[in-house]
C-alpha cells in the first residue's frame, strides 16, 4: 500500500468521524443531515480506496509500447455526471420557469418555492453540469496536449467525487434553506471549506500534469484552464469569508457588509460567468473546434492578445450590475468603460474560433458535433456583444432588474456554454470509451430542438425585459407613473409561457443526447484506434 | 518578431504562466474594492442607522433562508420613476449592518428597500399566507408554512456575538437581552417595548398571533419587513452634504 493510500484512508475515517461528532451537536436537522453526507462519503472513500489497492497492479505504467497511458477514470466519471447534472439542472429550470407562469404550481410547500429551487437551477447547471464538463475536459486535454498520464492515481479521482460531493451538499443545503443568499455563491461556510481542499487538489494535479510533459509548450487551451482553476480560486475566497454561528450551525455571517459586500460579490458573479463560463469553455473551443474540424488554430498571435487581455479586463467589469445602486460612481463607470472594452478581446477569441474553420467550413454541413460547436462560437459572440451593451448606464437603466438580464444570461448558458459542452462531450465520450456515437441523426435533432428552444427563450425574455423595463418608466400625460407594478407583471405571462416552452425545448434536446450516450455505451468497445474519424451525416 | 518570441517564456514554465495570471487579474479587483474600505464618501454621513432587533434579526435570517432576494431587490436607483414609485434612492449607509447585503439584481417582484410601515401587519401575514388573496395578479409563492412555523431563537446570541465581531454595534447588554427583546417586540402594550427602544430607536412593536411566548417565524418575518427603510429620516437628511 502506498503512503498516498494510508493517507488516504486515515484521512477518509478522520473526516467521517469528526462529520458524526458535528451531526451529534448540530443545531439544525438540515446540518445533521449534511454531516451524516459528509460521514458516509469520508467511510465510503476509506472503503473505495482499500477495494482500488486490491484490484490494482502492483505498478501502474506512465507509458504502454511507448505511448501515455492515459487515465481516462475520473474524465469518463465526469463526463456521465455532466450529462446526469444538465438533464436534472435544466429540469429544475422548467419548473421554476412554470412557477412564475403559473405560481400556485409549488403549492407553498417550502422547497419547492420559487426562492430555494432558483438557486438549485443555477448551481446545477452552473457548477454541477458546467463545473463537471470543465473537470472532464481540462483533465483530459491537459493528458492529451502533454503526452503523459494524469499527476497522481488517488488526487484526480479525489478532485472528481470530492466536487460531487459539494454539489451534492450545495443542492441539497438549497432544498433545506442553507444559503448565504450571495447568487451563484449560496453554499454556507463547511461547502466553501470543502470546496476549498478540491480545488486546491485540482489546481495541484493539473500542474503536476503539466510537469510531466512531453512538449516543449503549454498548449493554449491549458493556459485557459489554469486561468480558470486560479482566478475562481481568488475569487471564491475573496467572496466567501464568512464567520460561522458555531461549528454545530450552518449559519454564518460574511464579513463584508452593505456596499462592499455588494462589490465583492459582483467582483465574484461577473467573474464567475468570465472565468467559469468562459475562460474554461474558451479552453473547450481551443482544443475540440481545431480537433474536430483537423485545422490548426487560425492565429497563435491572436490567442495570445485573447488570452491576457481578456483575464486583465474581465475582472474589472463588475460594477455593472450596480449601475445607479449606492456604489460611488467611480467604480460604477470603471465598470462599465471595462465591460465595453471587453467587447474586443471576447471577439477576438470568436474571431479565433471561427476563423479555425477555414477550409474547413464544408464540414458543417456533414457534421453536426463540429455545427454544435461552432454555433456556440456564434452564441458567444453574440453574447459577448450584448453584454457591453447593457453594460452602458443608459441602457442598463432600463435592462436592469428585467428578464433582458436573464435572457442575455441564457443565451450564453444555453446557446455558449450549453452548446460548446454538448459539442465537447459528443467528441470526447466516444473518444474515452472507444466506442463509436450511436447516431448523428440523434445529434442533428438536438442541435435543431434545442436551437428552436434556445430563440424562444431569448426573443421571449428580450421582450418582457424591454417590456417590463419600459412599463415602469411610463409616464401619463399628467405627469403620473402610468402602471401600478403589478400590472407590469401581469404583462410578463404569455413570455413566461414561451420562455418555459423554448426550456422545454432545450431540455428534450439534452434527453435525445442522453439516449444517445446510452446506446453509445451500450454499444461494444471499438477495436481499431480510437479517435477514428467521425462518420459524416448526409450534407444539408 | 522578438517580443512575441519571449511569450514562450510562459508557454514553457507552469511557475511563470501561474504568477503572470495571478498579477493581471488580481489588478482590477484591488482598484476597484480596495478603496471603497478607506474613501470616507463611499458611505454616507447620516443619522438613524441602526442594528436590527434580535426579532428583525431573526426575520432577515428567513427572508435570506427563502431567498426572496432572488425576486426583491432593495436598492432603489436614483432615477426619478423609481424615486417616485419606492421613495428615496437608497443610501449606502442603510445596509451599512447588512451582513450579508440584499439588495438583489432582478425585480420579479417590486422593490422591498422601504415597504416598512406601507401596509398594515394584517395584510403582511395575508399576503406572506397567500399572495393572491390581496394581490390577484402576483405570482409569488405561497408562505403560510412561515405562520405554523415556530421561531427557532435558542441561539440568537451567538448570532449577534458574531455580528459584533464583524463591526455591527451589538453592546454586549443588547446581546445579554436578545431573548427579552424579542417576546418585548412582540408584546405592543407591554412598557418593555420602551426599553427595547431605548436599544432599538425606532422599534415597532408587533402583536403576535399566538402569542409572545410562541412566536412564529411570520411574526420575524412581519417584524423585519415592517422596519425596512424606515430608520434614516429624509427630511433631516442632507444631500448636498453628501455628495460624492
Amino acid at each position: 500500500m502506498t503512503i498516498g493510500e494510508m493517507l488516504g484512508i486515515v484521512l477518509s475515517f478522520a473526516g467521517a468521524f469528526l462529520a458524526l461528532f458535528i451531526a451529534s451537536k448540530a443545531y439544525t436537522a438540515a446540518y445533521a443531515f449534511h454531516m451524516f453526507v459528509f460521514a458516509i462519503a469520508g467511510f465510503g472513500s476509506a472503503f473505495l480506496i482499500f477495494k482500488r489497492y486490491t484490484l490494482r497492479p502492483a505498478v501502474i505504467p506512465q507509458e504502454i509500447d511507448g505511448r501515455p497511458n492515459y487515465n481516462y477514470g475520473p474524465v469518463k466519471f465526469s463526463s456521465l455526471a455532466a450529462v446526469f447534472w444538465g438533464i436534472a439542472g435544466f429540469l429544475v429550470g422548467l419548473i421554476i420557469a412554470l412557477e412564475l407562469a403559473y405560481p400556485d404550481l409549488s403549492m407553498g410547500v417550502s422547497w419547492l418555492n420559487f426562492g430555494r429551487l432558483r438557486p438549485l437551477h443555477t448551481s446545477a447547471v452552473i457548477f454541477a453540469f458546467g463545473g463537471n464538463v470543465l473537470i472532464a475536459t481540462s483533465l483530459y486535454v491537459v493528458q492529451r496536449t502533454s503526452r503523459a498520464r494524469l499527476a497522481g492515481e488517488l488526487a484526480p479521482w479525489f478532485v472528481v467525487l470530492g466536487y460531487n460531493l459539494f454539489i451534492v451538499i450545495a443542492g441539497t443545503g438549497y432544498l433545506l434553506g442553507i444559503t448565504q443568499s450571495k447568487e451563484y455563491a449560496e453554499p454556507e461556510w463547511y461547502a466553501d471549506l470543502w470546496l476549498t481542499i478540491v480545488w486546491v487538489a485540482y489546481l495541484l494535479v493539473f500542474l503536476a500534469t503539466l510537469w510531466k510533459r512531453k512538449e516543449p509548450h503549454i498548449y493554449v487551451a491549458n493556459w485557459f484552464t489554469l486561468a480558470f482553476i486560479i482566478t475562481i480560486a481568488m475569487l471564491h475566497l475573496g467572496n466567501n469569508p464568512a464567520i460561522p454561528v458555531s461549528l454545530f450551525s450552518p449559519k454564518s455571517y460574511i464579513v463584508w457588509s452593505g456596499v462592499q459586500d455588494a462589490m465583492f460579490q459582483w467582483w465574484y458573479g461577473h467573474n464567475a460567468v468570465g472565468f467559469f463560463l468562459t475562460a474554461g469553455f474558451l479552453a473547450i473551443m481551443y482544443y475540440f473546434v481545431p480537433k474536430r474540424a483537423e485545422r490548426p488554430v487560425y492565429s497563435y498571435r491572436l490567442s495570445i492578445i485573447h488570452f491576457w487581455a481578456l483575464i486583465f479586463m474581465y475582472i474589472w467589469a463588475g460594477p455593472h450590475h450596480l449601475h445607479y445602486t449606492a456604489l460611488p460612481d467611480w467604480a460604477q463607470t470603471l465598470g462599465m468603460t471595462f465591460s465595453i472594452m471587453l467587447w474586443m478581446p471576447s471577439w477576438g477569441g470568436m474571431i479565433n474560433g471561427l476563423m479555425t474553420l477555414s477550409g474547413a467550413w464544408d464540414k458543417l454541413r456533414t457534421d453536426p458535433v463540429l455545427r454544435m460547436l461552432v454555433v456556440s462560437v456564434a452564441f458567444y459572440g453574440m453574447s459577448t456583444f450584448e453584454g457591453p451593451l447593457m453594460s452602458i448606464k443608459v441602457v442598463n437603466s432600463l435592462s436592469h432588474y428585467t428578464d433582458w438580464t436573464i435572457g442575455h444570461v441564457h443565451s450564453g448558458a444555453l446557446g455558449w456554454v450549453g452548446f460548446v459542452s454538448f459539442g465537447a462531450l459528443y467528441c470526447m465520450i466516444p473518444w474515452v470509451f472507444n466506442r463509436k456515437l450511436y447516431s448523428l441523426k440523434l445529434v442533428n435533432w438536438h442541435f435543431w430542438v434545442a436551437t428552436i428552444g434556445i430563440v424562444l427563450y431569448i426573443t421571449a425574455m428580450w421582450v418582457s425585459g424591454i417590456l417590463q423595463g419600459l412599463m415602469w418608466r411610463a409616464y401619463t400625460s399628467n405627469g403620473f407613473l402610468e402602471y401600478s407594478f403589478i400590472e407590469t407583471v401581469e404583462a410578463m405571462h404569455p413570455f413566461y409561457v414561451i420562455r418555459a416552452a423554448g426550456g422545454g425545448l432545450f431540455l428534450l434536446g439534452a434527453l435525445i443526447m442522453a439516449f444517445n450516450f446510452y446506446k453509445t455505451l451500450a454499444s461494444p468497445e471499438e477495436a481499431g484506434a480510437p479517435e477514428a474519424k467521425p462518420a459524416l451525416a448526409p450534407a444539408e | 518578431m522578438s517580443l512575441w518570441n519571449k511569450h514562450a517564456i510562459f508557454e514553457k514554465n507552469s511557475i511563470v504562466l501561474v504568477v503572470g495570471i495571478l498579477i493581471v487579474v488580481a489588478i482590477g479587483g484591488l482598484v476597484e474594492i480596495g478603496p471603497l474600505f478607506y474613501l470616507k464618501s463611499t458611505i454616507e454621513t447620516v443619522d438613524g442607522v441602526r442594528p436590527y432587533t434580535p426579532l428583525e434579526l431573526a426575520g432577515r435570517n428567513i427572508y435570506v433562508r427563502e431567498g426572496c432576494y432572488l425576486c426583491h431587490s432593495q436598492m432603489i436607483r436614483a432615477l426619478r420613476d423609481e424615486v417616485e414609485r419606492y421613495g428615496h434612492y437608497s443610501l449606502a449607509a442603510e445596509s451599512k449592518y447588512d451582513h450579508p447585503f440584499q439588495w438583489g439584481s432582478k425585480r420579479t417582484g417590486p422593490d422591498l428597500a422601504r415597504v416598512g410601515g406601507k401596509y398594515s401587519d394584517d395584510w403582511q401575514r395575508g399576503h406572506l399566507n397567500n399572495p393572491r388573496s390581496v394581490v390577484p395578479g402576483s405570482v409569488m409563492p405561497r408562505y403560510e408554512f412561515l405562520a405554523e412555523t415556530p421561531l427557532d431563537f435558542a441561539h440568537i446570541q451567538e448570532d449577534m456575538k458574531v455580528l459584533a465581531v464583524e463591526g455591527v454595534p451589538y453592546s454586549p447588554d443588547m446581546i445579554a437581552k436578545a431573548k427579552a427583546d424579542i417576546k418585548a417586540q412582540l408584546s405592543p402594550d407591554d412598557p418593555s417595548v420602551a426599553d427595547l427602544q431605548k436599544r432599538y430607536p425606532k422599534a415597532v412593536a408587533h402583536t403576535s398571533l399566538g402569542g409572545a411566548d410562541t412566536p412564529t417565524e411570520q411574526d420575524a418575518v412581519v417584524a423585519y419587513l415592517q422596519m425596512l427603510g424606515t430608520t434614516v429620516d429624509f427630511k433631516l437628511f442632507d444631500e448636498k452634504a453628501n455628495w460624492r
